[in-house]
């Protein structure tokens, strides 16, 4: 009982990064009809936008402090952030320390205008290409940025670290009255999990209750109608690409305490949020969220030492073979609409 | 001859012509002189440009005529490299068995994959031959190890039992492949002034298999089964309504590209006699995408370009340094010369992935039909300019490839 | 003697009806007309026919044989045609291409992996699909891509590579459909002279009573997913049921 607690817990959090990037996904697809390879990369940026942020924050300068010595006995050199003149010693290190989720501020307006730029400049040019197309071009994009960031940050993982207030675990097992160190989580992914909750709740309550909302839903159910109704539908999904990107750069940014952000760290999600999309039901926003979750905590179910026991090596495959007895048994995926993609 | 139709026959010898003489055709410099950098006669990378070259014509087949796009080729390709190294292993250096058993090992797997990932077209075709890739290399990677020798990859090693051949030299050492007594990393250096040019029998064996390759898949696409398979990606609802199976031809069509792959794992395997799981990996599957797409999708001679062109470049790029550049730009003013090499400095060395995908994007954007189609449009447009200049428009259309 | 016999077939889409007992006997050599107001189930109909759809109940036997459960191509292969509302033709291809397709799919069935053989070394097939673009009048287009043509043209190819196979059972769907005046007036012909020359059954399903009338000499009336008279020409004109459920509104 308490180990399946534990690997549902420990496949929430990847559920959520699977879940919000397959959201964004979902939305371009069923708004744009765009099948975008560069969403990873989205992801991606959003992490880079944390180790930006953390990096600005950091930006040191170095005095000579004649009090401490060195192992030489020289005076030491010591590096001293700008924040610190700016804010003082005390807010300036609490600012740096808290620079992840800072970074969300920051990432959003970011996030928009990559996504809008994106939109504008180079995807609207082919939503009347051919599917192969859009994922030939969108692949080049995704190798582009990729190799962008490697230039700018380096082929190593940068190591961003949550706030000091959520380093540490909690013990979620006591609390469920089992034995003390049984199911203990770290604070940040509850913080994870929680955040991704809210960002797909806020999603979906901003295409349920606003009439942009509406209108993109209804857009996603038969774009021409829309258009024949005279609202300008590319202009709102203009901004729908914008959110999406922002959708997956927020969720770039809150995983980087998780796992330090490497260049590639958008591909390697993004083939995994292909088979979340695929198995969730091209188009479906909730079969996505579902899927996401679904097929994270199975992948962490998967991990357990016992199963790994019976089927070696299934930990690695678990979701390819979900994805492929899906696709063949359910071929809209698990909540896909009928007529989406179908040919 | 050959069956050919004169246009296809002198394609033909234009590619024999090209890859017979590519230790000429690539070492157009004198070496020790400055611009020796840009010679690409080296037997690794020669035999690389054709192995590639064959792995694209293999894809072409599946993606030019079909419309398919698989996005888990490398898979074949690394499958067909295991087997044949096992055969080096098992059975004797000769590479004939090995490529053998590569492609016929690879078909198998293309036979099994294809059929469940052939049941859904579009994206979903993509997405599960993706899937299926990444499956078979995460397991390569780490549960089958014993099979692939996981991180390390496969190597022979002097114990093998090589039941057919000898487990080592008399020197004690492993041996190398070959084909009947011929050393595949046998060359032969001829040497005219100050320029060498390499002849390597990996290579003319690869060389070889490439124009055998590249005749079949000619013949294919010449033949009513290619018409068929372009058929499938013009408009699979009227194939259906006249009477065609379109899973057969399709499935077929993903089997013969397999098996391409497959004999360009062995071939890769008998020049170097050892696999890897990354040559598996989906970037790998990527790299034949851009080759094909930058070549020409659906043309015949698309793939072959577009493998030289990335694996030239490729190594031509990895190869200019700033040192490089600054040589190049000497004849600027400093302040110019260092502001130009700042701004390629991305492009060379280790940014190639960059160079090539934006060339990609490029080539995705404004020249969907890739380099053939740039060549046809530089012709047509020559053609226009001269019929201007004898003052006679001449309205020639010829039936589009 | 009747080549086609629908008896009995029913097909329900979620909460929709969409067909209830539908009976239908095509005379062998005639020119069958469906016809019905929007939504009367004609296209579910054909697409029960030609093994798009499954009925939920009832048969559909032609020539002695049921289709039901076959897959199209293999229903293709009994001997029945379908012809598409907008042309479905290869637009990739060459007008002989086209041609060559249903010629090879009539010689080598379903399936053949004729990989190494040239196409320009198919002597019989060549023959024979340039005769048959002859017949149609297009010659002269047989190196036009075919998307590049006009729409009745490609109407006309596209019965061509239809008759190419021999069928025994032609099925239209609405031929004429979003056609200008004119171009409708040729496909008439066109398919009246098939009738007449050929050794072949027509069942055409059509908005247009002009074209109807001129060509039908057997009507089924479908209203609401049911049969609601079958007769001749003429007494479909004078029947008072069909003029309520169909021509009264349209007139």
């Amino acid at each position: 009982m308490d180990a399946i607690i534990l690997q549902i817990l420990n496949g929430l959090d990847k559920g959520s990064a699977y879940a919000l990037i397959a959201l964004g996904l979902t939305l371009i697809f069923g708004t744009l009809g765009v099948v975008n390879f560069a969403h990873g990369a989205l992801f991606m940026i959003g992490a880079f936008c944390a180790v930006t942020l953390n990096r600005i924050l950091t930006l040191s300068y170095t005095i000579i402090d004649d009090t401490q010595k060195d192992f030489l006995g020289n005076p030491l050199k010591v590096d001293v952030p700008y924040v610190h003149g700016l804010f003082g010693q005390a807010t300036g290190d609490a600012i740096i320390d808290w620079a992840v989720p800072l970074s969300l501020i920051f990432a959003i307006p970011v996030m928009i205008l990559v996504g809008v730029v994106m939109e504008r400049g180079l995807i609207k040019h082919f939503y009347k290409r051919p599917h192969a197309d859009q994922i030939l071009v969108t692949f080049g994009l995704a190798i582009v940025l990729q190799e962008v960031i490697k230039y700018f940050y380096g082929a190593n993982p940068i190591p961003t670290p949550a706030p000091a207030a959520f380093k540490g675990s909690l013990d979620f097992g006591a609390m469920l009255g089992f034995d003390p160190n049984l199911i203990i989580y770290p604070y940040w992914r509850i913080i994870y999990f929680g955040f991704a909750a809210v960002i797909i709740g806020g999603v979906f309550a901003f295409l349920q209750f606003t009439t942009f909302g509406m209108v993109v839903r209804a857009g996603m159910a038969d774009r021409e109608t829309v258009g024949l109704l005279g609202i300008n539908i590319d202009k709102r999904f203009t901004i729908m690409f914008g959110i999406a990107a922002a959708v997956a750069g927020l969720a770039g940014v809150m995983y980087t305490p998780i796992n330090s952000p490497n260049y590639h760290m958008g591909m390697d999600f993004l083939v995994l949020s292909f088979v979340v999309v695929v198995v969730g039901g091209m188009g479906s926003l909730p079969g996505a969220v579902l899927a996401g979750f679904l097929l994270g905590v199975l992948e962490s179910f998967a991990s357990m030492r016992e199963v790994i026991d019976i089927i070696p090596g299934i930990n690695q495959i678990i979701i390819y073979l979900v994805a492929i007895i899906i696709l063949l048994t359910r071929p809209r995926g698990l909540m896909g609409r009928k007529g989406v993609m179908e040919d | 001859m050959f069956n050919l139709s004169k246009k296809d026959l002198s394609l033909l010898i234009l590619v024999a012509v090209l890859t017979l003489f590519a230790p000429f055709i690539l070492n157009p410099f004198p070496a020790g002189s400055a611009m020796a950098q840009f010679n690409a006669g080296y037997p690794d990378l020669m035999q690389r440009f054709v192995i590639f070259g064959i792995f694209a014509i293999g894809f072409n087949i599946l993606f030019g005529l079909t419309g398919y796009l698989s996005f888990g080729h490398a898979a074949f390709l690394g499958v067909g490299s295991y087997a044949a190294v096992w055969m080096f292993k098992l059975l004797s250096m000769n590479v004939i068995p090995a490529i053998l058993l590569a492609v016929i090992v690879s078909g198998l797997f293309s036979l099994l994959i294809g059929f469940i990932s052939l049941r859904r077209s579009g994206i979903y075709f993509s997405i599960l031959t993706l899937a299926f890739a990444q499956m078979m290399f995460a397991l390569a990677y780490s549960v089958l190890t014993p099979v692939t020798g996981g991180e390390t990859g496969l190597q022979l090693a002097l114990n093998d039992p090589r039941i057919l051949g000898a487990s080592q030299t008399p020197e004690g050492n492993i041996p190398v492949p070959g084909l009947f007594g011929l050393e595949m990393r046998d060359s032969a250096d001829l040497v005219i002034g100050s320029w060498v040019f390499t002849f390597n029998v990996g290579y003319y064996f690869c060389a070889l298999v490439l124009l055998a390759s590249f005749y079949l898949s000619i013949r294919i696409f010449r033949s009513p089964f290619g018409m068929m398979l372009r058929a499938v990606k013009s408009n699979q609802q009227r194939m259906n309504y006249t009477g065609l199976n379109t899973r057969p031809y399709t499935l077929a069509a993903f089997v013969i590209s397999g098996m391409y792959a497959g004999l360009a794992g062995g071939l890769m395997a008998s020049m170097d006699p050892l696999a890897g799981a990354e040559r598996m990996q989906w970037t790998a599957s990527g790299e034949v995408v851009l080759m094909t797409i930058l070549g020409g999708a659906g043309t015949l001679i698309g793939p072959v370009l577009g493998a030289g062109f990335i694996k030239y470049f490729e190594n031509i790029f990895s190869k200019i340094n700033d040192n490089v550049l600054h040589s190049w730009f000497s004849f600027l003013p400093d302040g110019l010369e260092n502001a130009v090499v700042f701004i390629i400095h991305p492009f060379i060395g280790k940014g190639w992935h960059l160079t090539l995908g934006i060339l990609f994007m490029l080539v995705v954007i404004f020249l969907p039909g890739g380099l053939v189609e740039g060549g046809q449009r530089i012709r047509g447009w020559l053609r226009s300019r001269k019929s201007k200049d004898n003052g006679s428009a001449s309205h020639e259309t010829n039936p589009a490839e | 003697m009747s080549i086609l016999e629908v008896k009995n077939v029913g097909k329900r889409f979620g909460g929709l009806q969409a067909l209830s007992e539908v009976n239908l006997s095509v005379k062998e050599n005639s020119v069958h007309a469906i016809i019905g107001p929007n939504g009367a189930g004609k296209s579910t109909l054909l697409n029960c026919l030609v093994g798009k759809l499954i009925p939920d109940t009832g048969s559909v036997m032609f020539d002695g044989q049921s289709v039901l459960g076959r897959a199209p191509y293999e229903i293709n292969q009994m001997g029945i045609s379908r012809v598409f509302q907008t042309p479905e033709i290869f637009g990739d291809l060459t007008v002989l291409e086209n041609m060559l397709i249903p010629c090879f799919a009539k010689r080598d069935g379903a399936f053949e992996l004729n990989a190494l053989a040239s196409v320009q070394s198919q002597k019989d097939i060549l023959e024979k699909a340039e005769h048959m673009l002859e017949e149609m009048n297009m010659a002269d287009k047989r190196h036009m891509h075919a998307a590049a043509m006009s729409r009745g043209d490609k109407r006309r190819l596209e019965i061509g590579m239809c008759l190419s196979q021999e069928p025994r059972l032609l099925l239209l769907d609405e031929p004429t459909a979003g056609m200008a005046r004119a171009d409708t007036n040729n496909t008439i012909d066109l398919l009246k002279q098939i009738s007449d020359e050929r050794d072949i059954t027509i069942a055409i399903i059509e908005h247009d009573m002009h074209v109807v009338f001129s060509l039908a000499n057997r009507i089924t009336v479908l209203a609401q997913g049911t049969p609601l008279v079958e007769d001749d020409p003429e007494n479909i004109r004078g029947n008072p049921k069909v003029r309520e459920a169909y021509l009264g509104e349209s007139a």
